[in-house]
């Protein structure tokens, strides 16, 4: 390196250096895939049967004799999917409220009240969102419309608030982005800004909007604590919103610290943490599919 | 009903919809707020938990919060800041570019489950910290590490092409460039993403469970071996932070005031929280009035 002068050794040195940082987050996405990849499969080591696995029993402890071991994943997927599916239905409507007020109605309140309003939400912590699950509306569900409190409805109510600035955020963005020559169109040929924003720039801005909400979908599915701490995390699928149900992050959580390593248990739940990966995979893809779609359509 | 009409109801409705998020906050924040203010005196604030009687505390776990934002902070704003860095000033358009750009999209829509589950398999089990800070603030790093660089980079490219061709004429190199213009120029924004990014991991908790572990060894502040096991400043140490804290103790505790803890526990939490948010805005607007030179 001596035949350099000092100029280009450093050049070099700067280059090598960021290029590595950049390198550490392929190198942490690559073995974060293999290593959970490796332990998730290794349940298969176990002689279970596909159709055992992705049954709706689960009786991971039970002896042979008795029809165990049963380590069906199937309430825990449902579960998922429903408290994160019904969140996402009920946040949409008011994210994309948000969006139009911030970003048609009035844009100077928008920006003074309503974005740090949207910023504070997101900052809350998750426990906290659970806590607040746990000591409010548990009770409430409980008071005033039967059963334990602990239910898919306090799940999907505590996870609709926690997506909101999401979808909200990215909405707002999209609507944003749209040029403004659409809206004065639309004004020119008469329309109401009410029939603009219907008819113009919701479903102009619909790619950008979808995006936000799978964002907020994505981040339902994985949210662990704030679900664990409301739904009641019985292993059954639920029949009615009042019932208490689990899902694959809160399964996870209730059950890998008391499991031995190594075990068919275990293993199972590093099964349903594989699936979680590869799901938020998925959406990956989706939100990839969107974005190269354009916000703007 | 005409079109006017029509619009005028849905104006109302916006106000509406928007104006019942607002409440919520408000809501939140006063719930938090009121119950963690008859909840939180000296002893609180300071005192150790109690595992069976009432009257516990949450010094440890606001110490161990603080601790591990430090440890992970020190990771993961060098790294992401230097990974930006190189995305923004270095990176061509090609294949590997691509792949850094994939690997931090699917690292910023990882379920925080999943991470804590990789730092238990990784850092736990297979380098053998244990139950460890250290571990945490690792499952952290991933966690942050691509906020960190995204922010970095959008900072990056808000400084104008022409400083940097300025300096290129003047004969400086690209990494001279970097040092001398580029960064000086994002400082601000650099500051407010890396106090955003800390907020962030003070209430982080689904990936701490089985990293940063559910328990605190007796602290001895007057432990002066950096290593010894009853150290605040041991890494190697398992430690509780606070938000894992309120899980812990609404899931499994045994002690008669739950309520009371965990009130308290949530409203510092989320003051703390509050505090971040706080600091950044106005940082930001302090360092970018002296660079603007007013």
């Amino acid at each position: 390196m001596q035949w350099l002068n000092r100029n280009l050794r450093r050049e070099l040195k700067g280059y090598a250096l960021t290029f590595t940082c950049a390198l550490v987050a392929i190198a942490l996405t690559a073995s974060i895939i293999f290593f959970l990849g490796w332990k998730g499969l290794s349940v298969f080591s176990h002689d279970i049967s596909l159709t055992n696995l992705l049954s709706a029993e689960w009786w991971p402890d039970r002896p042979k004799e008795f029809g165990g071991p049963q380590v069906g994943i199937l309430t825990f997927v449902c579960g998922s999917v429903l408290t994160s599916v019904l969140a996402a239905l009920v946040s949409t409507p008011f994210g994309i409220t948000v969006a139009v007020f911030m970003s048609e109605i009035s844009p100077k309140l928008g920006q003074r009240v309503l974005q740090p309003v949207i910023e504070l939400l997101a900052g809350i912590p998750s426990v906290v969102y659970g806590y607040i699950g746990l000591s409010v509306l548990v009770p409430f569900i409980r008071e005033n419309m039967g059963g334990t409190g602990f239910s898919l409805l306090a799940g999907v109510l505590v996870l609709s608030i926690m997506i909101l600035p999401t979808i909200a955020s990215v909405s707002t963005d999209a609507l944003r982005a749209l040029p403004g020559s659409l809206k004065e169109a639309a004004f020119a040929l008469g329309a109401t800004r009410w029939q603009a924003v219907r008819m113009v720039l919701l479903p102009t801005a619909r790619a950008g909007i979808l995006m936000g909400i799978v964002l907020g979908l994505a981040r339902a599915f994985g949210e662990a604590l704030a679900v664990q701490m409301v739904i009641g995390n019985k292993r059954e699928i639920p029949h009615s919103i009042l019932d208490p149900l689990i899902t694959l992050t809160s399964g996870i959580t209730m059950d890998m610290g008391n499991t031995v390593q190594g075990s068919l248990w275990n293993d199972t739940l590093w099964f349903m943490a594989l699936i979680l990966l590869v799901i938020s995979f998925l959406f990956i893809l989706l939100i990839r599919m969107f974005g190269r779609k354009g916000i703007v359509r | 009903m005409n079109a006017q009409v029509k619009d005028r109801m849905a104006t109302a409705g916006f106000y509406l919809g928007s104006g019942l998020v607002v409440l919520l906050l408000f809501s939140l924040l006063g719930y938090i707020i009121l119950h963690g203010y008859k909840a939180i005196d000296f002893a609180f604030l300071f005192g150790e938990p109690e595992a069976l009687r009432a009257g516990g505390g949450i010094g440890p776990n606001i110490f161990n919060s603080f601790y591990l934002l430090f440890l992970s902070m020190a990771l993961t704003a060098p790294l992401g800041i230097l990974g930006g860095i190189y995305l923004v000033e270095y990176a061509r358009q090609n294949f590997f570019t691509n792949l850094i750009r994939l690997s931090i999209e699917t690292l910023t829509s990882l379920p925080s489950i999943v991470v804590g589950l990789f730092g238990l398999l990784i850092f736990v089990t297979i380098f053998g910290f244990g139950y460890s800070l250290i571990a945490g603030a690792l499952a952290l790093t991933v966690i942050n590490l691509p906020l960190m660089v995204r922010v970095t980079e959008e900072n990056l490219r808000t400084v104008p092409r022409e400083l940097r061709e300025a300096s290129l004429s003047l004969g400086a190199t690209r990494w001279h460039t970097v040092c001398r213009v580029v960064l000086p120029c994002a400082l601000p924004g650099l500051v407010t993403g890396v106090i955003i990014t800390a907020g962030r991991v003070f209430g982080e908790a689904a990936a701490l469970l089985f990293t940063a572990g559910m328990t605190t060894p007796h602290l001895n502040f007057g432990q002066l071996d950096l290593l010894h096991p009853t150290s605040p400043w041991n890494p190697f140490r398992p430690g509780e932070t606070l938000a894992v804290h309120i899980w812990k103790i609404n899931s499994e505790a045994l002690i008669p005031d739950i309520r009371r803890v965990a009130d308290g526990s949530a409203a510092v939490l989320v003051l703390v929280v509050l505090a971040f948010n706080l600091l950044a805005r106005w940082m930001a607007r302090r360092l970018s009035r002296r660079l603007a030179g007013r």
